[in-house]
């Protein structure tokens, strides 16, 4: 189920792509934004061959890579790339311009979360927001809650139930959560300082 | 530090979310294996998620908060141990952060009303091993492993995040302390191929054929387990893989404890979605 193919259709004059269009700061602000000089890439596809998750992927991370040096900024940020990148570091420590490629993708989804585009991978968001939630509320992740009420949100009920049905029986999912004692301490992390 | 290897030797240790719950099975047989090599494991008090994934991709400034949290619940005069590679990464870059930033360092210490030591020592259970010693290893030794022929499964995080270039890491460790211990490592499989890690709840599509792919490796090299130090791991290459026969897989405090004698391991095995205790029996490791 990989994603559709890229729409880079650089003969069609309906998509053709005038670079002097692009958001020329965008490589600019991904380089200061995650502290690695991306303008070193000299595509030679390591991370590519690397990664295990290219499959996945709509674009290669050298591709991601190439999207921000063209300042293709909409095409970076609405990517399935940089949500199924799940930080394993691989290509970085393949790449031999010691370019932090995943850290290039976290920043490109800060950005995108920041700018509120369309999100690619709107089911892997929903999950973090999951663990964000529980976390707000125990401290620490309570898996079993968690995935209920990721199953609610993306309503996909009976996807995975075999899995989920083992890991109860086997208790690998606990009823209740563990929790942090001075659970403010946590809470308070979660309100805008401005509104404390 | 716990280098002076025959008393027993205090540590702060920072159990995670998995090995809480799901992983219950690795934080009870990791308490076992340290006790018997005569570590005072004590849990930090209070300790809360390091950070996790999701809530770095999410916000990086609440999961940075996060893990200083446990930085200030931490003891200054012992070292903080993990046993999650993960939680030992977002534990120990938030530690550096702190080391770098001194105003970041005040202002979360006014946050916490708590000192945090920038002298902090945080380290993953293989380099408390790694300091004491074979020596003191196979001194524990009870059950030799009987030429167990298994697969050291790292995951992804001893990939040296970029981050942590100045850290300690723990290359070829899982083999070398199971060597000693009877087993037979077998290093040409996929032992540092990334197991998934979210992506096995929110894209298993994605996950299977990966984890397929690492498995399918450990049969080829003739491996009968894989062990690994990560709860994730071990979770996502239980419920991800598709193949037939299943590989049964360890947590790598599994293995240590029981050869060093522990004798509780049944509630950890039962725990198991794929049952060891058939190629334990075989082998003579279990009754
Ligand atoms: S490995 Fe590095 S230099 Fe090569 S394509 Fe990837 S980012 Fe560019
Ligand atoms: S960090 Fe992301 S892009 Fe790099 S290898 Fe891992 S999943 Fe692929």
């Amino acid at each position: 189920m990989n994603p559709a193919a890229p729409d880079l259709k650089p003969r069609d004059a309906a998509n053709r792509i005038v670079l002097a269009e692009q958001d020329r700061f965008l490589a600019g602000d991904i380089k200061r934004l995650s502290g690695t000089d991306l303008s070193r890439c000299y595509h030679c596809r390591s991370c590519g061959n690397g990664c295990p998750f290219i499959r996945g992927m709509d674009y290669p991370p050298n591709g991601i890579i190439r999207l921000v040096q063209y300042g293709l900024r909409r095409q970076a940020l609405e990517s399935h790339a940089i949500w199924i990148c799940v930080g394993c570091h691989t290509c970085s420590v393949q790449c031999p311009m010691a370019i932090d490629i995943a850290a290039v993708m976290g920043t490109l989804r800060h950005l995108a979360l920041e700018e509120g585009v369309v999100i690619a991978e709107s089911n892997i968001l929903d999950f973090h927001r999951e663990v964000l939630h529980s976390i707000n509320q125990y401290g620490r992740t309570h898996k079993l809650g968690i995935m209920l009420r990721y199953k609610v949100r993306v309503r996909q009920w009976f996807a995975d139930l075999d899995v989920g049905l083992r890991m109860l029986a086997k208790r690998k999912m606990d009823l209740t959560a563990s929790r942090v004692k001075a659970i403010d301490e946590i809470t308070r992390l979660f309100i805008p300082d401005w509104k404390r | 530090m716990p280098g002076s290897g025959h008393h027993l030797t205090d540590l702060s240790y920072f159990p995670g979310c998995s090995l809480e719950s799901s992983a219950r099975e690795s934080n009870i047989s990791l308490m076992e294996a340290a006790g018997i090599l005569g570590l005072n494991l004590i849990e930090l008090e209070d300790w809360n998620c390091c950070g996790s994934s999701s809530v770095n991709i999410l916000d990086k400034e609440i999961a940075f908060s996060l893990a200083v949290r446990n930085l200030s619940l931490a003891p200054p005069h012992r070292p903080l141990m993990a046993m999650c590679p993960r939680c030992l990464y977002h534990l120990r870059e938030a530690h550096q952060r702190l080391v770098r930033e001194p105003e970041t360092l005040r202002a979360q210490e006014r946050r916490w009303g708590r000192p945090i030591s920038p002298d902090l020592s945080i380290i993953h259970f293989l380099e408390v091993l790694v300091r004491l010693g074979p020596a003191r290893l196979k001194q524990g030794l009870v059950r030799n492993l009987n030429g167990l022929k298994f697969v050291p499964y790292y995951g992804c995080t001893v990939f040296r995040p970029p981050a942590l270039r100045q850290g300690t890491y723990y290359q070829g460790e899982l083999g070398h302390v199971l060597t000693m211990l009877g087993g037979v490592p077998l290093t040409r499989a996929l032992t540092h191929r990334c197991c998934g890690s979210f992506l096995s709840a929110a894209r298993a599509d994605v996950v299977t054929p990966l984890v397929n792919e690492i498995m399918a490796s450990a049969v080829a090299e003739g491996a009968e387990c894989l062990v690994t130090s990560c709860a994730m791991c071990q979770l996502n290459l239980e419920i991800r893989c598709t193949l037939e026969p299943r590989l049964p897989i360890f947590h790598f405090s599994e293995i240590l404890a029981l050869a060093l004698g522990a004798e509780d391991y049944e509630g950890w095995f039962t725990r198991h979605l794929v049952d060891p205790r058939p190629l334990l029996a075989a082998r003579n490791l279990i009754a």
